[in-house]
C-alpha cells in the first residue's frame, strides 16, 4: 500500500510468469498451411515434446509426401525426405543404423494408409523402435482434395463428387485398429486437435509415444484427427465441429493399445 | 595375407561389399541373385552390421536411402524385375545425392521373363531408369573376382561423388563358381567424411536430406549442379579393357559375361589370320566413347555382341558417329551367344 511506485525490475519479473513460448525445435518462420489446418498444431506439439525430452540434438524426423512435405522448413533438427509412403522404410534404416537417435515419421493418410500401407504394416510388425505421427484429415490435401483411404462414407471429395461410395470405393480404413493386432506394436493412440482440450490430450499421447521409443519399448504411433477446412469446404470452426460430431464417431478417440 | 576361395559371383559380390565396410544391406529374394541376399544375411550377423529382408523391393531401396542418409555404407541387390521396382528409389537417391551400391544380376525379360542370364537392362541402367535427369555410375564386371573387386571399389566411388553406383551383372556371373583371390592388404576402403549425414544436430546446424526444391529456379540450379558433377565423373571414371587395337580391322565390343565369349572368339579369329580386336567397356556409364571413337579412326568394322536385342550398340554407334560400319549380334530371353556364333560373325565381316 505504501509503495505505489512498483517499477523495480526485480519485482516485475517476479510477478511475470512465462506460460507459453515458441518451442526451440520450431523455426520462427511463417507456415504455408491453410487457415484452420491441423498440421501447424501437430508440428508444434511434436516440437514441444521434443523440447521437453531435450532430444532436439538427437532427433531425426522423416517428412512425408503430402501437405507436410516441407516440414523441414519448420522443424529445427535433422530431417530426411522420403518417397511417397516409403517413410517407415527410411525411418527403419535410420534407426537401425543409429539406434541412439530418436527417429520419427510424420505422415498423412495418403502417405501412410494408401501408397505406404505395406511399409507401415511391416515396420510395425518388425517392432521397429520408431515413433509414427499419423495425421488423418481424410483427404489428399496437397493435390487438391481427392478421396483418401480414410475418407468417410458419403464424404464428397474431388474424386468422389457424389460422396464416397462404399460399393465403388470400399470402406474407410482404420489403420490403428489393424496395427493393434500385431505383436510388434507397443503404443497406439488416436487423438484429435479440434479443441483445446483435445490438443492437450494429443500432446500427452505424442509425449507417451516418444517416451516409448526413448525407453526402447518399440513401435509407437499416434493418429491425429485433423481439420482440412479447405477441402472439406467448411469454415475452420465448422471443420473442428465436424471432427467432434462426425469423424470421431467413426475413428474413436482414445488409446487403442498400450503397454 | 592372401586367401583363394572358390565362390559364386553373388557371394564374391557380397564379400566385396563387406571388405568395403558396408554395414547395411536390405534386399528381397529374387532369382538369380538369391545367394547374395543369403550371403549378406550371414556376413552382416558376423560383422555386427544390419541385415533386413524387406517386405518389398520398394522398401529395400528406401531402407538403403535411409541408411545412406544416416551416413552408413549401404547396399541392396536384386534381379531385373526387382530392379525395375527400385527405380523410384534410385531416382530419389540420385536426386538427394546419397551414396549407395545397387546390384542387378540381370535375367531375361520383359515382364517376369525367365531366370536365365540376360543383358537387356542396359538402357534402364545407363539411361536413367527412373524419372528425372540423373545418372547412375554403372560397372559391369565379367568374373567372380571382378564382382568382388568392383563392388569393393563401388563404395569408395559412391561416397566420393555422393552418387549411387550400380553393379550390373547377370545370372551367369552371379551363379557361376570361380576361384577368387582376396589379398587383405589390397582392400582398404577410403574413409570419406560425411558432414551432410543425418546424425542428430548436436553442435551444428540441422542437416536436411532431400531431392525436393520448390523455390523459383531452385530445382534448375540443383540440376545444373548435378550435371556438373556428372561431367566430372564422365571425365574421371571411364574404365575399359582393350585387346589388339593397334592393328585391328574388326573390333568386337562386348561387356560383362559375354565379353569373355567375345574375347575367346576374337582370339580364334586372330589365329585364323583375321585382324580382330576387342573393346570391353567396364564402366557402362560413363561409357568409354572416346576409346571407341579413337579406334574407329583405324578399324573398318565394329561388331557389338550382347545378350539383348541391341542396346549398348546404340552407344557404340554414337561413339563411332558413322566413321565405321557397326554390326550387331545378340541373343535374347536367356540365350547366350556362343564362341562359334561370334566367330562366324567375325568371319562374315572379314
Amino acid at each position: 500500500m505504501k509503495k505505489k511506485n512498483i517499477t523495480k525490475k526485480a519485482e516485475v519479473k517476479a510477478e511475470e510468469k512465462l506460460v507459453l513460448s515458441r518451442p526451440a525445435s520450431l523455426r520462427d518462420v511463417e507456415m504455408h498451411y491453410c487457415a484452420g489446418c491441423g498440421h501447424s498444431i501437430v508440428h508444434r506439439l511434436v516440437c514441444e515434446v521434443i523440447d521437453e525430452f531435450k532430444i532436439r540434438e538427437r532427433v531425426i524426423g522423416i517428412a512425408p509426401v503430402g501437405c507436410a512435405v516441407i516440414a523441414y522448413e519448420y522443424w529445427d533438427f535433422d530431417v530426411s525426405e522420403a518417397a511417397h509412403g516409403r517413410t517407415p522404410a527410411v525411418a527403419t534404416a535410420i534407426k537401425r543404423v543409429r539406434p541412439d537417435n530418436i527417429v520419427f515419421t510424420y505422415q498423412g493418410d495418403g502417405d501412410l494408409a494408401a501408397i505406404g500401407t505395406a511399409e507401415i504394416i511391416h515396420a510395425a510388425n518388425r517392432g521397429e523402435n520408431i515413433t509414427v505421427i499419423f495425421v488423418n484429415n481424410g483427404v489428399y490435401g496437397m493435390t487438391g482434395g481427392q478421396m483418401a483411404p480414410t475418407t468417410l462414407a458419403g464424404q464428397k471429395t474431388s474424386t468422389s463428387l457424389a460422396g464416397r461410395s462404399l460399393r465403388n470405393d470400399g470402406y474407410p480404413l482404420k489403420i490403428l485398429e489393424m496395427l493393434a493386432v500385431l505383436p510388434g506394436t507397443r503404443y497406439l493412440e488416436r487423438v484429435s486437435v479440434h479443441s483445446a482440450q483435445e490438443i492437450f490430450r494429443a500432446k500427452r499421447a505424442i509425449s507417451k509415444a516418444f517416451k516409448t521409443q526413448i525407453e526402447n519399448k518399440g513401435f509407437s504411433m499416434v493418429e491425429v484427427l485433423a481439420m482440412c477446412p479447405t477441402y472439406w469446404g467448411m469454415a475452420p470452426v465448422q471443420a473442428a465441429d465436424r471432427i467432434k460430431n462426425d469423424v470421431s464417431l467413426f475413428y474413436p478417440i482414445g488409446v487403442v493399445k498400450a503397454y | 595375407m592372401s586367401r583363394k576361395i572358390l565362390m559364386c559371383g553373388n557371394e564374391a559380390c557380397g564379400e566385396g561389399a563387406i571388405l568395403a565396410g558396408c554395414k547395411f544391406y536390405a534386399g528381397y529374394p529374387i532369382t538369380p541373385q538369391n545367394e547374395l541376399i543369403a550371403y549378406m544375411g550371414k556376413r552382416m550377423s558376423e560383422i555386427n552390421g544390419v541385415f533386413i529382408q524387406a517386405e518389398s523391393e520398394l522398401a529395400a531401396i528406401n531402407m538403403v536411402f535411409g541408411a545412406a542418409a544416416a551416413g552408413e555404407r549401404a547396399m541392396t541387390s536384386s534381379s531385373s524385375p526387382g530392379v525395375s521396382l527400385k527405380q523410384e528409389g534410385i531416382s530419389y537417391i540420385a536426386g538427394a545425392e546419397l551414396p549407395c551400391v545397387i546390384v542387378n544380376m540381370q535375367r531375361g525379360g520383359p515382364g517376369l521373363g525367365n531366370i536365365a542370364p540376360a543383358q537387356s537392362d542396359y538402357f534402364q541402367s545407363v539411361k536413367g531408369g527412373g524419372h528425372g535427369d540423373y545418372k547412375v555410375i554403372v560397372f559391369a564386371p565379367s568374373s567372380a573376382q571382378e564382382l568382388l573387386d568392383y563392388t569393393f571399389m563401388a563404395f569408395d566411388i559412391a561416397d566420393k561423388y555422393r552418387n549411387p553406383v550400380l553393379i550390373l551383372g547377370d545370372g551367369l556371373l552371379g551363379q557361376m563358381m570361380e576361384p577368387v583371390t582376396i589379398i587383405k592388404e589390397n582392400y582398404k576402403p577410403e574413409i570419406i567424411e560425411k558432414p551432410w549425414a543425418l546424425t542428430g544436430c548436436k553442435g551444428r546446424k540441422p542437416n536436411i536430406v532431400r531431392s525436393f526444391f520448390l523455390g523459383e529456379g531452385a530445382l534448375e540450379e540443383h540440376n545444373k549442379r548435378l550435371q556438373e558433377k556428372y561431367k566430372t565423373i564422365a571425365s574421371s571414371e571411364v574404365r575399359a579393357q582393350t585387346f589388339n587395337l593397334k592393328d585391328s580391322e574388326i573390333i568386337v565390343v562386348a561387356y560383362g559375361s559375354v565379353a569373355r565369349t567375345a574375347k575367346a572368339a576374337m582370339e580364334q579369329a586372330r589365329a585364323k589370320g583375321i585382324k580382330a580386336g576387342l573393346i570391353r567397356p567396364i564402366s557402362l556409364w560413363p561409357f568409354p566413347s572416346k576409346i571407341i571413337k579413337d579406334a574407329s579412326a583405324k578399324a573398318k568394322k565394329f561388331l557389338v555382341i550382347e545378350m539383348s536385342s541391341g542396346q549398348m550398340v546404340e552407344d557404340v554407334m554414337l561413339a563411332v558417329n558413322g566413321k565405321s560400319e557397326v554390326d550387331f549380334y545378340g541373343r535374347m530371353g536367356g540365350g547366350i551367344p556362343t564362341e562359334e556364333e561370334v566367330l562366324a560373325r567375325i568371319e562374315a565381316l572379314a
